[in-house]
């Protein structure tokens, strides 16, 4: 008897795992294809669809569609104008809604609480949006450069990281965050003669080490992969322009499905890697978004 | 709360300052802009100076109307009919070229439909929007449910307790991290007519049987195939959310639920789902004003067609404002997308509020 149910109990666990590993299975065989592929000539790569060769590294495998890839499109120029945008914004975001989130939970000042609503009334507008009304709007915004008084955002790198600095999400998170912070260690700080901009930097941001990451992970996948209609409609020429618009090089001529699987897993493997290093804090991250306040 | 000690005037404006006016400059300015260009003729570069228009932007893009055609008949009075034994019926264009009905011009016919001998055309002033709208409300009503839906099962069947659990977490998450545009063109390549894994894979299953599909170039499967793939990238996203409902929900009340003798779906019924009320509705509104963008899809496997059947708002207001360079009729379509994704929002907030 005892024997029956310890197998039973074997085999219920057998199925959950068949059902867990089923499931896996439909999330990883595009890219597991992807990333194969990207190692196979062309003719192969598309007789192989037909076998479960498709998701094995067999028959001629080499590295030539990397190299075809780097000759055909300025690789190296968008992998840097993305991981520059990606980098500025970030590490600018991060600096200026902490500070407008520090003064919104601690400063109490006349008109912070309808400030604050108004910034987070814009969740609901999505950027898809504005996205038109914008771009007439940053093709007419003056600047001074170098060469003085000039108009037009178009064409350029700020156009792809001054508006996206702030956001009604990242204030979100960095509110929330303050908020749990015990009030004591504030009002200590202030008792003892600590300037607002001291206590930011000394007492709050030391202690701030999981909201910055969460915040820095969302912002970060946000401009490195989610950056595609923006600098479509802004960017016009090559030197500004960053990975996924990139993408556009392998289909003007003739289509290598070779050389776009191998520029997709240059683009894609070094942020799985990074996931797969930081998954906890990733996860942490995406669950922190779904938290009411 | 708030404590007498930190009030500070001057320097909480200077703190927030930065990144407020940036929102201001670069969100809720354009947001009103939008308002304002719809009303107007505003394109991207033009020498003529720009025009208040009124409401014509709107009309041109919602302005719809129903002709009722009667069947042709010979001079007897009896019906024509063509070589395959339909009906014969006036053409739409020559009703809505002609001055005599000057409501109706420059229409194109949406669809129409029979009822009797008669038939019901439905004319639009823009039938790819109309379109679009079509679409896109359809992606929004398949996906928000399928999506929320997928992504809690996926969060029950993470939240067991089994060795090695978190990989699978890890697994399924996977393609969140994985661009949309990366995404997009990986399945423009699965969903292949000729050698698309997934007509192969389905011939394999079904030991040839399979009659392969050119998924995206269908007009009844194109639009089916992108939510399918929209739904794998995103919905291990959801899930994770759904896990941190489940994990809020105290495990006394499992414990209680078991004491009592409570089925699975008991439990599921009348512990899990009240728990996870509120992960429900954010997780609902935020799938759909991201169904409500979809952009990039469309963009990268099928440019909108086969025959505009995967036409999108988003995909719509683009071409308008920066493919022809039509800033207001883009800004336009913003406006109308917005009103939809408010009252859209607001309904579901209404539906799911808490009743007492």
């Amino acid at each position: 008897m005892a024997v029956v149910t310890g197998d039973s109990r074997g085999l219920r666990l057998a199925v959950r795992y068949l059902v867990l590993a089923l499931v896996g299975t439909i999330f990883l065989f595009p890219l597991i294809f992807m990333v194969m592929s990207s190692f196979k000539p062309t003719a192969q790569l598309l007789s192989d669809t037909s076998s479960l060769r498709a998701f094995l590294p067999v028959g001629d495998i080499s590295l030539d569609n990397y190299f075809a890839a780097f000759r055909r499109a300025p690789i190296g120029l968008f992998v840097f104008n993305s991981v520059f945008i990606t980098v500025v914004t970030v590490v600018a975001s991060l600096f200026l809604c902490s500070l407008a989130a520090f003064s919104f939970v601690y400063m109490n000042w006349k008109g912070s609480g309808l400030l604050l609503s108004i910034m987070l009334a814009t969740l609901i507008i999505p950027f898809e949006t504005i996205a038109i009304p914008l771009l007439l709007f940053v093709s007419r915004l003056p600047w001074i450069g170098l060469d003085g008084l000039e108009f037009g955002w178009l064409n350029t790198y700020r156009v792809q990281i001054i508006p996206w600095i702030a956001d009604a999400l990242t204030v979100f998170l960095f509110v929330q965050y303050f908020k749990d912070l015990p009030r004591e260690l504030i009002e200590a700080a202030r008792v003892e003669g600590a300037t607002w901009w001291q206590i930011y930097r000394r007492v709050v941001m030391p202690l701030a080490g999981p909201v910055i990451a969460t915040a820095a992970i969302l912002k970060s996948l946000k401009m490195y992969n989610e950056q595609y209609l923006w600098p479509l409609i802004v960017v016009q020429d090559e030197a500004h322009r960053p990975i996924m618009v990139g993408l556009g090089y392998f289909f003007q001529l003739n289509v290598v499905w070779g050389e776009v699987m191998a520029y997709l897993s240059l683009i894609t493997v070094p942020v799985l890697a990074f996931y797969l290093i930081l998954q906890r804090a990733f996860i942490a991250s995406i669950a922190s978004t779904g938290v009411k306040g | 709360m708030a404590s007498r000690l930190t009030t500070s005037n001057r320097a909480g404006w200077t703190f927030a300052l930065p990144g407020f006016s940036l929102i201001a400059l670069f969100i809720i300015l354009p947001f009103f802009f939008a308002f304002g260009l719809s009303l107007t003729n505003q394109r991207l570069v033009s020498p003529n100076p720009t025009q208040y228009v009124g409401l014509d932007n709107y009309r041109e893009l919602l302005d719809l109307g129903v002709i009722t055609l009667e069947p042709e008949r010979d001079e007897a009075g009896a019906l024509l009919r063509d070589d395959d034994g339909n009906l014969e019926y006036p053409r739409v264009r020559e009703i809505t070229r002609s001055d005599d009905y000057p409501q109706y011009s420059g229409m194109r016919e949406w669809f129409r439909w029979h009822s009797g001998d008669i038939a019901k055309v439905v004319v639009a002033s823009d039938v790819v929007f109309m379109k679009s709208v079509v679409n896109t409300l359809a992606f929004v009503v398949v996906v928000a449910p399928v999506q929320a839906a997928f992504a809690l099962l996926l969060a029950l069947l993470i939240n067991q307790r089994l060795r090695g659990i978190n990989l699978f977490r890890t697994i399924y998450f996977m393609p969140v991290v994985v661009s949309i545009v990366v995404v997009s063109l990986l399945w423009r390549f699965i969903y292949s007519g000729n050698d698309g894994l997934l007509n192969n894979l389905l011939g394999a299953m079904t030991f040839g049987a399979w009659q392969p599909i050119d998924w995206l170039g269908n007009t009844d499967t194109a639009l089916g195939s992108i939510m399918a793939m929209s739904i794998w990238q995103a919905v291990g996203f959801h899930m994770v959310i759904w896990l941190a409902g489940l994990q809020t929900i105290s495990p006394t009340l499992y414990e209680v639920a078991k004491i009592e003798g409570a089925s699975k779906w008991q439990t599921f019924r009348y512990v899990t789902w009240p728990g996870l009320r509120n992960t429900a509705v954010l997780i609902l509104i935020v799938i759909t004003m991201q169904a409500f963008a979809v952009f990039a899809q469309i963009d990268v496997m099928t440019g909108g067609g086969p025959l505009d059947s995967t036409q999108t708002l988003v995909f719509q207001a683009v071409e308008r404002g920066y493919g022809k360079q039509d800033i207001s009729g883009g800004a336009t379509i913003s406006v109308i997308l917005f009103l939809l994704v408010l009252s859209i929002s607001l309904v579901q907030r209404y539906l799911t509020r808490e009743r007492r």
